[in-house]
């Protein structure tokens, strides 16, 4: 039954878009299967990665600001492809000593070889004129010696440390969309979330790699829970003002808080709808937290669940849109639930203990969430993001002994989780973490005082 | 004190019926006009009474006055004032809530009028309580007096449903209320800061509303009553032990301004 399941997991997702993010999950169901071709066919590790070698990008201005910016330049190039999860990166220090700056000066077979053995490698030149930086990034398949350029791009943009950094992130997700099995980058996204500032949380936003940390809301309260339309242009969160929580919402293409109708009650947790036309929340106006809909500009509201006991908490499946995952805490300790849209079909995911937080996966097949499996006064469990595949229920446990985590959610290629994370349990010291979402790779983005990250639709 | 504030959930409800009452009944005799047991004195019309307060609440020592019209009434008399005119007004200033009770006679018969006045009396005042007046001129309370009768509810764990002696303390709370019908009042829901932030304000919310329905099963209106869940956030405490988490799992009441 397992078996089955899994293959057909594995065969649907020949679409390649998600093949690695199926693979990594395949790594961890595997040895419950004993051996099975079709995943050792899937099946990506370090070894069938695509090694590929990032060259020092050559100076090509006497600007005293070139180095600088291609420092910035270079080493936000390295991370972005290292975070990618899909490439065995050529350590530094194999590196040949030269640093071509364009095709010509390009020699592969010092980059093919050992030690390096690059399969592929990027490279190029920055410049600094009249106040832009210009980058040309070439690709190159040390394969192929007779017609071994993939790609080049050229860029322009005005100096800055920060635009030096959004070039790098622009031709690493060029990179990704080729070699990536059709999947896109990700180093243009954002990461929405919450930061505390004494008494207060306002809304923040920083880049995925968790450079360019900035506020976005200034409303002096406890603001929570932002949450990016699909359009990346609205967010959407709940702020508390005298008649409780209430849903907010900034426009990040005007800078500023937008109108959206006050109702009764506490209203929290909004979710957009994968179209950017339905926003999901919870809502007490009639009593207790049912689960909500409504339009994006808040009218034509809604009653989805109608239960006693709080639900909140909702996500859309982001692959068709005619799904809700939630929590409930109707049968008592909050559990993870989906339904159909209209309220229809509800399923009960997890057996016990504590969840919350779920998050949807982009190709709709899992539900990120945080699990507390031995919940209660004095019992031994800590709360950790799991990931749970919605067919057979089956999961898997991401992290380990790193304190309690909360609140993941999945990049827009579904490769990496985001997820907030305190080390000794206490709530000033939540800090942002990222992992791939097989659970490796894990790495801060922030410090202390950040919490509820959500990552931004491509 | 007891005795004072069940009286006055008493008078309140009263006022509230015979506002009711005192309108149908001053109808009464006009549509009888017209009825069947009116018919053996067919030539003489039933007699019509209307009687009014203004205004129809005061404190004690202030007056009031009343207002009232007959028609085909030969004798009219007013209880606690004796006969009357049969049309006309009189100031009176009553020490306690009172129902006037009007009789008109008249060769058609005889009706009644009545309208209820409420008296407020001050509450005696507690304890330090005696600089509480605000400049309303209302009956607030001091915050002390507030929380010593009005005290905060604590739930179990993961719970919002109300412990028994949480629904004694409502009691308590809704007569204290009663005694004091200026202070409104805000309910707000807390947390432990176990668990995941949104979660824990919905549950805040199920507590907050349960002490919400429970002040409400003990008479007090829903409309002197603002909910508001802060779940985890703007707690009491932040240390990691059960007397904490204890203290920070609950409803708290506070006077609302």
């Amino acid at each position: 039954m397992m078996q089955s399941l899994l293959r057909s997991a594995v065969l649907k997702s020949s679409s390649k878009q998600y093949a690695l993010a199926f693979a990594v999950l395949c790594v961890f169901f595997s040895p419950l299967l004993r051996a099975q071709d079709t995943f050792h066919l899937e099946a990506t590790n370090s070894t069938d990665r695509i090694r590929i070698a990032v060259a020092a990008f050559k100076p090509q201005s006497a600007d005293p600001a070139t180095s600088g910016y291609k420092n910035t330049f270079d080493t936000t190039l390295f991370a972005d492809l290292s975070a990618a999860g899909i490439f065995d990166i050529v350590s530094k220090s194999l590196l040949p000593p030269s640093a071509p700056g364009n095709q010509a000066e390009m020699n592969l077979a010092q980059w093919s070889a050992a030690p390096a053995s690059a399969a592929m490698v990027a490279f190029g030149n920055l410049a600094v004129q009249n106040g832009h930086i210009v980058v040309n990034g070439f690709l190159d398949d040390a394969k192929n010696t007779q017609f071994p350029q993939v790609f080049v791009k050229q860029y322009s943009e005005e100096a800055s440390d920060d635009q030096a950094r959004q070039i790098a992130h622009r031709f690493a997700d060029e990179i990704i969309a080729r070699l990536g099995g059709g999947g896109v980058g990700i180093a243009e996204t954002k990461i929405y979330y919450v930061k505390q500032t004494g008494q207060n949380k306002e809304i923040w936003e920083m880049d995925y790699d968790g450079a360019n940390q900035h506020a976005l809301t200034h409303l002096g309260t406890v603001s929570l829970s932002p949450r990016i339309s699909p359009d990346n242009s609205r967010l959407a969160f709940s702020a508390l003002g005298r008649e409780g929580f209430q849903i907010k919402m900034f426009s990040l293409l005007l800078n500023r808080m937008v109108t959206f109708p006050a109702a009764g009650g506490t209203n929290l947790s909004p979710a957009w709808a994968p179209g950017g036309n339905q926003i999901a929340f919870s809502s007490s106006r009639t009593g207790d937290p049912e689960i909500w809909t409504s339009d994006a500009a808040g009218n034509i509201a809604r009653r989805v669940t109608s239960f006693r006991g709080p639900d909140v908490s909702p996500v859309w499946n982001p692959k068709t849109g005619a799904q809700i995952a939630w929590i409930s805490g109707r049968t008592g300790l909050p559990q993870l639930y989906i339904m159909d849209a209209d309220g229809s079909g509800v399923q009960r995911m997890t057996d016990g203990g504590y969840a919350t937080s779920p998050s949807w996966s982009p190709n709709g097949q899992f539900l990120a969430f945080a699990w507390d499996r031995k919940y209660g006064p004095g019992a031994p469990g800590g709360q950790d993001i799991y990931v749970m595949e919605i067919t057979s229920k089956r999961w898997i446990q991401l992290t380990h002994d790193i304190g309690r985590c909360d609140f993941p959610s999945w990049s827009p290629d579904g490769r990496h989780i985001v997820f907030a994370n305190t080390p000794d349990g206490k709530a000033a010291h939540t800090r942002i973490m990222t992992m791939l979402a097989d659970g490796t790779q894990k790495r801060a983005l922030t410090g202390s005082g950040a919490d509820m990250p959500n990552w931004s639709w491509k | 004190m007891t005795l004072q504030a069940k009286f006055w959930k008493g008078a309140t409800l009263a006022v509230a019926l015979s506002l009711a009452v005192g309108c149908h009944h001053s109808k009464q005799p006009l549509s009888n006009t017209n009825g069947l047991d009116n018919a053996p004195t067919s030539e003489q019309p039933a007699p019509t009474a209307t009687l009014t307060a203004d205004p129809l609440a005061i404190d004690i020592g202030q007056s009031l006055v009343l207002n009232w019209r007959t028609t085909n009434a030969t004798s009219v008399v007013i209880d606690g004032i004796g006969p009357v005119p049969v049309n006309g007004t009189q100031t009176v200033s009553p020490s306690n809530s009172t129902t006037f009770r009007l009789v008109a006679k008249g060769d058609g018969g005889s009706t009644e009028a009545s309208v209820r006045v409420t008296v407020r009396v001050p509450v005696v005042p507690v304890a330090g309580d005696s600089t509480a007046n605000n400049e309303a001129g209302g009956d607030m309370g001091t915050d002390a007096a507030f929380h010593q009768n009005v005290q905060d509810v604590f739930f179990d764990y993961d719970s919002f449903d109300l412990r028994p002696d949480a629904q004694q303390a409502a009691l308590n709370a809704a007569r204290y209320l009663a005694a004091h019908p200026a202070i409104k009042v805000l309910i707000g829901g807390y947390c432990d800061d176990r668990g995941s932030a949104e979660y824990n304000i919905t549950l805040g919310e199920n507590r907050a509303n349960a002490a919400r329905t429970a002040l409400i099963s003990a008479g007090v209106p829903a409309s002197r009553i603002r909910v508001v869940s802060y779940g985890k956030e703007r707690q009491f405490c932040s240390e990691e032990n059960e007397t904490c988490w204890q203290e920070n799992r609950r409803a708290q009441f506070n006077i609302d301004r």
